[in-house]
């Protein structure tokens, strides 16, 4: 039997990778794709240790990880497009009116 | 698991590109990479299910719809490269190295035994299995997506909803308006005129002349100029002249051979030629009709 450990370490790595986008990128499309990555690399980590432990439980959790992405995607993308809409800019930092 | 340590710096290698590449359209098709790699790492996985929803609901669904939202915000709506917060962006990368040091230090010192394997949960067939859990233990929480979904359906509806504020400009009120310009403003009242059409070519990139030959700007299209692709009318001529030069000058048969093809060649980059004036037949030197 494989060992599912190296699955996990690139799990983590992709996860890394997606938080240093979601803080380090502006425009906020790029920023829900980093947000995906992560949720990916959740998912990864899920049907991984589903592997290990042999039981469909973490396959079960990842569809609904992917559910609920979807969800999430539909909604994020319609208030960037609303405040696209008003602002005419996709950058994270235009929206800060209720800073003010 | 040669299929992970072949896919596995593919996919690192995409997502690093995420973080570095200025163009939108360009990190979906990263996530794209990263996407296909890791629902063929769920096929490894003996996940087959996960593996076509990955692919039917990320890569197909979802990034569509990135796609389709970068189409309505526009395609060349790149990153700032300006930093609002000082700092703030080698400190992100700091502690995202932090964080991938972490979890990879502890992933690496836990020992998680001996993998069991799902050829047992596997054996009526991964779906047959999955949907047994999902419809019996984990039932509610399948109901409680449904509302989830539909919530975000109608949220979605909602904010993509435009009311309208004023009376829908009927065609009419067009004309009108049009009208109205003209005698406020002096605005051009008829349609744009169209790019040049000449005795030896045309094209959509070549502005029109206007009587006093120079090149009417409002006749190409506005997208065109922005580029920085419109050709002025003496140029194409040049153009046009090189390549029958070209073709004129194949070695061989001195007479037919070249002419044949200068003549072909001139009659697809001319298709007004015919109705318009073959007075410039077999002038090569002459430019364009001013």
């Amino acid at each position: 039997m494989t060992d599912v450990t190296p699955y996990v370490v690139l799990s983590a790595i992709l996860f890394s990778i997606g938080c240093v986008g979601v803080l380090t990128r502006r425009n906020a499309i790029v920023v829900f794709m980093c947000v995906e990555l992560m949720l990916n690399a959740c998912n990864l980590a899920l049907v991984a240790f589903a592997k290990q432990h042999g039981n469909l439980d973490g396959q079960i959790a990842a569809f609904f990880v992917m559910v609920v992405a979807a969800a999430e995607v539909v909604v994020g993308l319609a208030i960037i497009m609303t405040i696209f809409r008003t602002r005419r800019s996709a950058s994270v930092d235009d929206a800060s009116l209720l800073k003010y | 698991m040669t299929a992970f340590w072949i896919l596995a710096p593919v996919m690192v290698l995409a997502a690093l590109g995420i973080l570095v590449v200025r163009k939108a359209v360009h990190a979906a098709l990263l996530l794209a990479v990263v996407m296909i790699s890791l629902a063929v790492l769920y096929a490894v996985l003996d996940a087959p299910f996960l593996f076509a929803v990955q692919i039917i609901v990320y890569t197909g669904a979802i990034l569509m719809l990135f796609l389709f939202v970068m189409m309505i915000v526009g395609v060349d709506a790149s990153d700032s490269v300006v930093e609002t917060i000082r700092g703030q962006r080698p400190l992100a990368v700091l502690l995202g190295l932090g964080l991938a040091v972490i979890l990879v230090a502890s992933v690496g010192q836990i020992t998680l035994g001996t993998v069991v394997g799902l050829d047992a949960a596997n054996e009526g067939g991964n779906i047959e299995a999955l949907a047994n859990l999902l419809f019996s233990r984990y039932v509610f929480v399948f109901e409680t997506t449904s509302a989830l979904l539909i919530t975000a359906a109608v949220g979605a509806m909602v904010l993509a909803h435009r009311e309208r504020t004023g009376p829908r400009p009927t065609q009419a009120s067009r004309a009108a308006q049009r009208v109205r310009d003209f005698a406020e403003r002096g605005e051009h009242l008829g349609p744009l005129p169209a790019p040049g059409v000449y005795a030896r070519h045309n094209a959509v990139d070549t502005p029109a002349l206007l009587p006093d030959g120079t090149p009417a700007e409002s006749s190409v299209s506005r997208t065109l100029a922005a580029r920085g692709r419109i050709r002025s009318a003496p140029d194409l001529a040049d153009d046009i002249e090189d390549v029958q030069r070209a073709l004129g000058g194949l070695p061989g048969g001195s007479g037919s051979p070249g002419d044949t093809a200068s003549g072909s060649g001139h009659n697809t980059e001319n298709p007004s030629a015919a109705a318009g004036g073959p007075a410039t037949d077999g002038d090569p030197g002459s430019e364009a009709p001013r």
